[in-house]
């Protein structure tokens, strides 16, 4: 082990955070790059489900809500590329990847948004399980993405909280409105459970992540802890989680739950999901319709720098 | 796992595990972006004396009207934008613009008798019934161009009709201005920068920034055309008579553009229907549309509140 390689170690041992400029394994860099470029991905593409009801939002206080939430995502998708781009890729580079199907984003929004009360149920459930997945990673060995999570945890968690809000007033309101909740829930709560990857087992890649201080606990920790604060929600709002196999377990101290469909999972990850192509072929069309004007803003520059450079010739 | 940072951990899940006690409208943050707090108490304010309470209805559904449904075109940009600041850059200029007509739609159901909340004013009104300018219903076909041409006219004129409204005898109208001067500024910026980007940037979006202010011109006429109830609200010092702003948005326009090195449109503007336009309830064949969208929940859902 060389100098440089022992002074990364014993950063990471300590809990310290590796900057930038500072000396790390490639495969540390590339591990995370994908995590990131996935991670601002996600933001981008988990616009789209939510736009899906901008235009519809019953009231505009759920309206302004809304919009600004989905306002938030792509905040987030900038601070989360720049986070990436410390680490010597670009955002254009990596949105190229995406487009092609050469990284990932969060399989969850590859299933559609039916009614508005998946607004609620996204801000709750997903949003939530998102909480419990990013909370940890504010305390990341890589200082830029740490600190991207920290601002992004605080918007996340009002988000969640607009989301419960919508459904505490949707179940208190109309019979429809109560039904239209439990339907949605029914719908999202396993896709949620999938949130957090694979059962440990079957997780790869978590190993080294853990080592590397890039992920600190296990899927099934997460998971886990996800179906416990969830239950209780669950009973305030009145509503019902689809799994027969849910109930306390005194003896472990937390619920047993029934596992996702593992192989839904696994089709969905593989292109087959409900809404893959077609959210890959928004943002593909997006990038694409907008060549034109990122052209014109980087000739416009370029024009500007030369008269600047003129002038101060003359 | 670590322990020393367990605690940190801890509490920022708290905010999650507290959920359940979550309740409404106890925290003004939760309509942020929309501004509707900051003047609530002055929606009902009297209407200042002499002066026609349906009139001042009227007067502030044409600029709510302007506002919500230019918001909404603004808003089918999320997730569409060139570039991911644009899509942040839109969304929040929508987002002012609804803020502004929150406002406005809730004091002019309050002047015409308290019946109507903004929602009932926004989603339970006819295509006759709403009274905004055409230029706020067009479509832009995800067309950046058409989007940036329609933001430059409406926000160049807007950010004029507002800065006159900072005197208006109406209290909400003049706190309105107030903060929509600061909000109206900078969308007039952001879109006048955008037309000089493409107007001078490459051939191809400076063809398509002039194809697009060509698109929007004819609709220019309609901003300056005066209405009765504009006409009569001026005259008492509650409104301002959109007739006098256009010297100083032309002006505007005309540096812009020069700027830009485009050329202004010489394009006859539409025209009336017996004397009618959108300040009278009679609009483009767009606007159905933009309203069977924008009402559609809410109108499934008689009564509901969300």
């Amino acid at each position: 082990m060389d100098a440089l390689e022992a002074r990364f170690e014993e950063t990471i041992a300590a809990d310290q955070r590796i900057e930038p400029r500072d000396w790390m394994p490639e495969a540390y860099r590339r591990t995370l790059i994908r995590q990131i470029a996935q991670h601002a991905h996600s933001e981008i593409i988990g616009m789209q489900p939510e736009g899906n009801w901008i235009l519809r939002a019953p009231s505009l206080r759920r309206k302004a809500i809304l919009l600004a939430k989905v306002q938030d995502e792509a905040g987030h998708g900038l601070y989360l590329y720049s986070a990436a781009e410390t680490l010597g890729v670009d955002r254009e580079e990596l949105t190229e990847k995406l487009i092609e199907s050469k990284q990932k984003y969060s399989s969850i929004f590859n299933y559609p948004t039916l009614s508005y009360a998946d607004i609620g149920v996204i801000g709750w459930l997903v949003d939530g399980a998102a909480i419990c997945n990013q909370v940890p990673l504010c305390r990341c060995s890589y200082g830029p993405y740490a600190r991207a999570m920290v601002r992004i945890c605080k918007e996340e968690s009002f988000h969640q909280r607009q989301g419960y809000e919508l459904l505490l007033a949707m179940v208190h309101g109309t019979i429809a409105q109560r039904e239209m909740v439990q339907e949605s829930v029914d719908r999202w709560w396993w896709p949620s459970l999938m949130m957090f990857g694979p059962p440990d087992a079957d997780s790869p890649n978590s190993a080294q992540s853990m080592a590397w201080g890039i992920k600190r606990h296990t899927n099934d920790e997460l998971r886990q802890r996800f179906v416990d604060m969830t239950v209780p929600q669950a009973a305030a709002l009145g509503v019902t989680l689809p799994d027969p196999g849910l109930r306390w377990n005194d003896e472990r101290g937390a619920h047993d739950y029934t596992q996702p469909d593992w192989d839904e999972f696994k089709a969905v990850l593989a292109g087959s999901g409900p809404c893959n192509a077609q959210r890959l072929a928004h943002r593909r069309r997006a990038h694409e319709d907008g060549a034109w004007v990122r052209e014109a803003a980087q000739a416009y520059a370029e024009k500007q720098a030369a008269r600047r450079l003129k002038e101060t010739a003359a | 796992m670590n322990t020393h940072s367990h605690t940190e951990e801890q509490d920022a899940t708290n905010a999650y595990q507290s959920l359940a006690e979550t309740v409404g409208h106890d925290d003004p943050r939760w309509a942020f972006g929309s501004g509707v707090e900051d003047v609530q108490a002055e929606i009902t304010s009297p209407v200042p004396d002499g002066v026609d309470a349906g009139e001042l209805a009227q007067y502030c559904l044409m600029l709510g009207d302007d506002a919500l449904i230019c918001s909404h075109r603004l808003s089918e940009w999320v997730s569409n934008a060139p570039e991911l600041e644009e899509d942040v850059a839109l969304a929040n200029i929508a987002l002012d613009l609804l803020g502004q007509a929150r406002v406005l739609l809730a004091r002019a159901g309050h002047v015409e008798g308290g019946q109507r909340d903004e929602d009932a004013l926004a989603y339970l009104r006819t295509e006759a019934e709403f009274h905004n300018v055409a230029l706020a219903e067009l479509g832009d076909g995800l067309d950046f161009a058409r989007a940036i041409a329609r933001l430059l006219l409406f926000s160049t004129w807007r950010l004029a009709l507002l800065q006159r409204l900072l005197g208006s005898r109406d209290p909400v109208l003049a706190a309105v201005a107030g903060k929509g001067v600061k909000e109206v500024a900078y969308h007039r910026d952001h879109a006048a920068r955008w037309t000089v980007r493409l107007g001078d940037g490459t051939p191809e979006s400076h063809r398509r920034m002039q194809a697009a202010l060509e698109g929007v011109w004819p609709y220019v006429g309609e901003l300056f055309r005066t209405s009765d109830v504009e006409r009569s609200l001026a005259a008492s010092g509650v409104a301002v008579d959109p007739a006098d702003v256009r010297d100083e948005v032309d002006a505007v326009l005309d540096e812009v553009l020069a700027a830009a090195t485009l050329t202004r449109p010489q394009r006859p503007a539409i025209g009336t229907i017996g004397g009618r336009g959108g300040r009278q309830g009679l609009h483009t064949e767009q606007l159905g549309h933009v309203l069977a969208e924008m009402q559609s929940l809410a109108r499934q859902h008689p009564g509901a509140t969300w």
